[in-house]
């Protein structure tokens, strides 16, 4: 059996205990990024009172040696609360945290300190919420806004795609993207779980689909504007990993699960601006279309956790992916590294979707590389450091 | 499921029928006490004709000694004495679940009964306003001994991605804690947090703040949750501190102090002054450790795995390496607690908190006039 020991678990039982009343008590689970760039953690507490606000929020911390984040000897870190969400799984009036990492705590450091923190960085290579927030309120007054489509696949805890035949491959692509019945979608169960469960806890789900390879599928966060983008998406995450949990699958967000003639995953990501969005708003998306196709590599290097590696095995031009050697732009052309819609392009305003993220790509990171580019004109290599 | 109880197979809905018949005034009061093993726990029910609102409305009771390894059959009866009363989350309101401190036939307390002992040293500390958190690890065994959901003949994948994690490749029997939380926190447990922890199916779960006995209180009570939960769905905790050799983490039972002036404004030297003493009574506390003298610990603190040696005392800020740790933000405010590493899962708390209290906050020569004057 494909499906994990603890989702034949009794639900009854578990449905039994849920349900106890737990006084003015609330649970709090805190959830933040490790040290991989792309692996979920989270841990629970007890309040006294319902948070309010993330304010409310006490920071905690954690043992980052056991999270690839620190060595054991010196292994505590904070974590700082920064979104709150409703818990879909446990339910009103518990919370889910969303939380930054740092190594140290930078507000509570004496005179003493200071000295040793120009030596060493508090930031973690995998807190990239930082940056991004810096370089988001730099422009604020744009209203940038993004949308993010997470492709993902389903496997079952043998690693294989989920409905796939145990020791072979379905019937080739074609009748499964946005399929119905049991011999085109394979795990639907999931979809329309995590989406109820991500609209419960106010995440920003805005549409789901079945994609193009039997067993993945997607689903679109966004509008949202500035960090609110790497914000929603990592709790839609979060929340998709603990559904499949409970259903005894597992959401894999690798951009080539399966090499040959099967599509790869990506994070197409789609961005506005208030100018954009407003009449004769194509003539800035093609400005910022042509700052991107001078800064392909930068980009390509902040689009998956890996610096590229990842999406080598899926930028191949075929699939409906661009190169990932060539930087292209067209209007409803899903072989470019940028699409502009159809309607935009008639319309002369509205979006642009950058095809080119990788579906483990970290959302700051990319939603921040696009602001540098676009509307702080950066160039070269590196991200300038303000 | 090859792994689980038959027991868990039973219809629940069936059960749920039952559950909900009114039981009319009467209120079931569950007794739990520690058995012979000193890790064991045991329970049998009785039916009182109204809801008691306060311990002392319990009356004592009694068991055969001799089913729990802690008496011969000549000589059998054993007392009951209730100490802690608590929400029962299996029954529901107005059934009770209730804690007790066991009695030989002479009144004296049993061999395993620590809290007798631990209660007379937590009342000469009362000024201290002593208070503990203990972070309870446990592991999840199918019935066929085996760490539930692990392949039946062979291990996982190394550890590294367990610790806090999520999903269904990662995470073994989440079910069972989400429960146990809530029962706790029916129950009235001062049950603060879980965690995923770095073996795969092994969970942790904290108690605290307690003050004094009630640290003791709470974890024997939040133990007998968890086992009662697992018996519902059919696999086993277990407390061994060691349960899988090799590259795998063991099972502890971290203990947090403070007293009110380590959380006072510059209470950083008074956590300084009990490290200090605990350094010199490294082999007593290790010998109470655990139920079987060092034993059980001698197969976990190996100074791997995030453990310390057991045969070397240290301290250190933010070191998992070793016996004492001091948070690193307690380094930085100057004040707070410190965690002792060394406990083993299957501790019994009172011998814990007893053994911390009495190296910290008592006089020894006090100690030792006070044992003449009562022997």
């Amino acid at each position: 059996m494909a499906t994990s020991a603890s989702a034949s678990l009794s639900k009854t039982i578990k449905q039994q205990y849920m349900e106890l009343p737990q006084g003015d008590k609330v649970q709090a689970m805190y959830i933040w990024v490790d040290g991989t760039g792309e692996g979920l953690r989270c841990k629970t507490r007890t309040l006294d009172f319902e948070p309010k606000s993330i304010e409310d929020l006490p920071e905690w911390n954690f043992d980052g040696s056991s999270t690839y984040q620190a060595e054991g000897s010196n292994s505590d870190m904070y974590l700082i609360p920064a979104a709150m969400f409703r818990d879909p799984f446990r339910k009103d009036p518990n919370k889910l945290i969303l939380c930054e990492v740092q190594k140290y705590n930078l507000l509570k450091i004496t005179c003493t300190k200071l000295i040793f923190l120009y030596l060493e960085d508090p930031t973690l290579k995998t807190n990239l919420r930082i940056t991004c927030n810096k370089v988001m309120e730099m422009v604020r007054d744009q209203h940038p806004w993004f949308g993010m489509e997470q492709e993902y696949t389903i496997l079952g805890t043998d690693g294989h795609p989920f409905g796939w035949p145990s020791n072979g491959f379905p019937g080739p692509q074609g009748p499964y993207y946005c399929g119905v019945g049991a011999d085109k979608a394979y795990g639907r169960d999931i979809v329309e779980a995590h989406y109820r469960a991500c609209l419960y806890a106010g995440v920003n789900i805005c549409g789901t689909n079945a994609e193009v390879m039997p067993a993945q599928w997607e689903f679109q966060v966004g509008p949202c504007e500035g960090i609110d983008m790497g914000d929603h998406l990592w709790v839609a995450r979060f929340i998709l990993h603990r559904v499949c949990e409970d259903f005894g699958v597992v959401a894999s967000f690798d951009p080539k699960p399966i090499p040959g003639n099967w599509n790869g995953a990506g994070c197409h990501t789609n961005f506005s601006t208030k100018e954009m969005r407003e009449d004769g708003g194509l003539k800035a998306i093609e400005e910022s279309i042509e700052k991107l196709g001078k800064r392909h590599e930068y980009h390509i290097r902040a689009y998956d956790p890996k610096g590229g590696l990842d999406n080598a095995r899926r930028l191949t031009g075929r699939h409906e992916t661009s190169n990932i050697h060539e930087f292209s732009a067209g209007v409803a052309n899903r072989g470019a590294s940028i699409r502009i819609p159809r309607s935009v392009g008639q319309e002369k305003r509205g979006y642009f979707e950058d095809r080119r993220p990788s579906a483990n790509c970290d959302p700051y990171g990319v939603t921040e590389a696009l602001i540098r580019t676009c509307l702080l004109s950066e160039e070269g290599e590196e991200p300038t450091d303000y | 499921m090859a792994t689980v109880s038959s027991s868990s197979l039973l219809n629940k809905a069936v059960r749920q029928q039952y559950m909900n018949l009114p039981q009319g005034g009467k209120c079931q009061v569950t007794y739990i006490w520690v058995d012979g093993t000193g890790e064991g726990l045991r329970n049998k029910t009785r039916t009182l004709d109204s809801e008691p609102t306060s311990i002392d409305e319990i009356p004592e009771w009694n068991f055969d000694g001799s089913s729990t390894y802690q008496s011969e059959g000549s000589n059998s009866d054993m007392y009951l004495i209730p100490v802690r009363m608590f929400r029962d989350p299996f029954t529901l309101d107005p059934n009770k679940l209730v804690l007790c401190e066991v009695l030989k036939y002479n009144r004296l307390p049993a061999e395993t009964n620590y809290r007798h002992s631990c209660n007379r040293v937590m009342q000469q500390v009362k000024e201290h306003y002593l208070w503990f958190g203990m972070e309870q690890e446990y592991t999840l065994l199918g019935t066929d001994g085996h760490p539930f959901s692990w392949p039946s003949n062979g291990f996982p994948a190394p550890q590294g991605p367990y610790y806090c994690s999520v999903g269904a490749n990662h995470a073994y029997g989440r079910d069972v804690v989400e429960c146990h939380y809530k029962a706790c926190l029916y129950a009235g447990v001062q049950i603060c947090g879980t965690n995923a922890e770095v073996m795969p199916s092994q969970w942790e779960f904290q108690v605290g703040p307690c003050e004094g006995i009630e640290m003791g209180d709470h974890l024997w009570v939040a133990r007998f949750l968890l086992h009662r939960v697992c018996e519902d769905f059919g696999i086993i905790a277990t407390l061994d501190p060691k349960p899988i050799t090799g590259n795998w983490n063991g099972a502890g039972c971290h203990t947090n102090v403070s007293t009110q002036q380590m959380r006072e404004e510059e209470g950083l030297q008074y956590i300084e002054k009990a490290i200090s003493k605990l350094s010199k009574t490294h082999k007593q506390h290790i010998a109470v450790y655990d139920p079987h003298g060092g034993k059980d610990n001698m197969r976990r603190l190996t100074g791997l795995h995030e453990t310390s040696s057991i045969n070397d005392f240290s301290a250190g800020v933010a070191n998992r390496g070793a016996s004492i740790r001091i948070p690193r933000q307690v380094g930085k405010d100057k004040r707070g607690y410190f965690e002792d590493r060394r406990p083993a899962a299957n501790c019994d708390p009172y011998a814990v908190t007893m053994a911390i209290a009495q190296t910290c906050f008592l006089d020894p020569t006090e100690e030792e006039s006070k044992k003449e004057e009562s022997a």
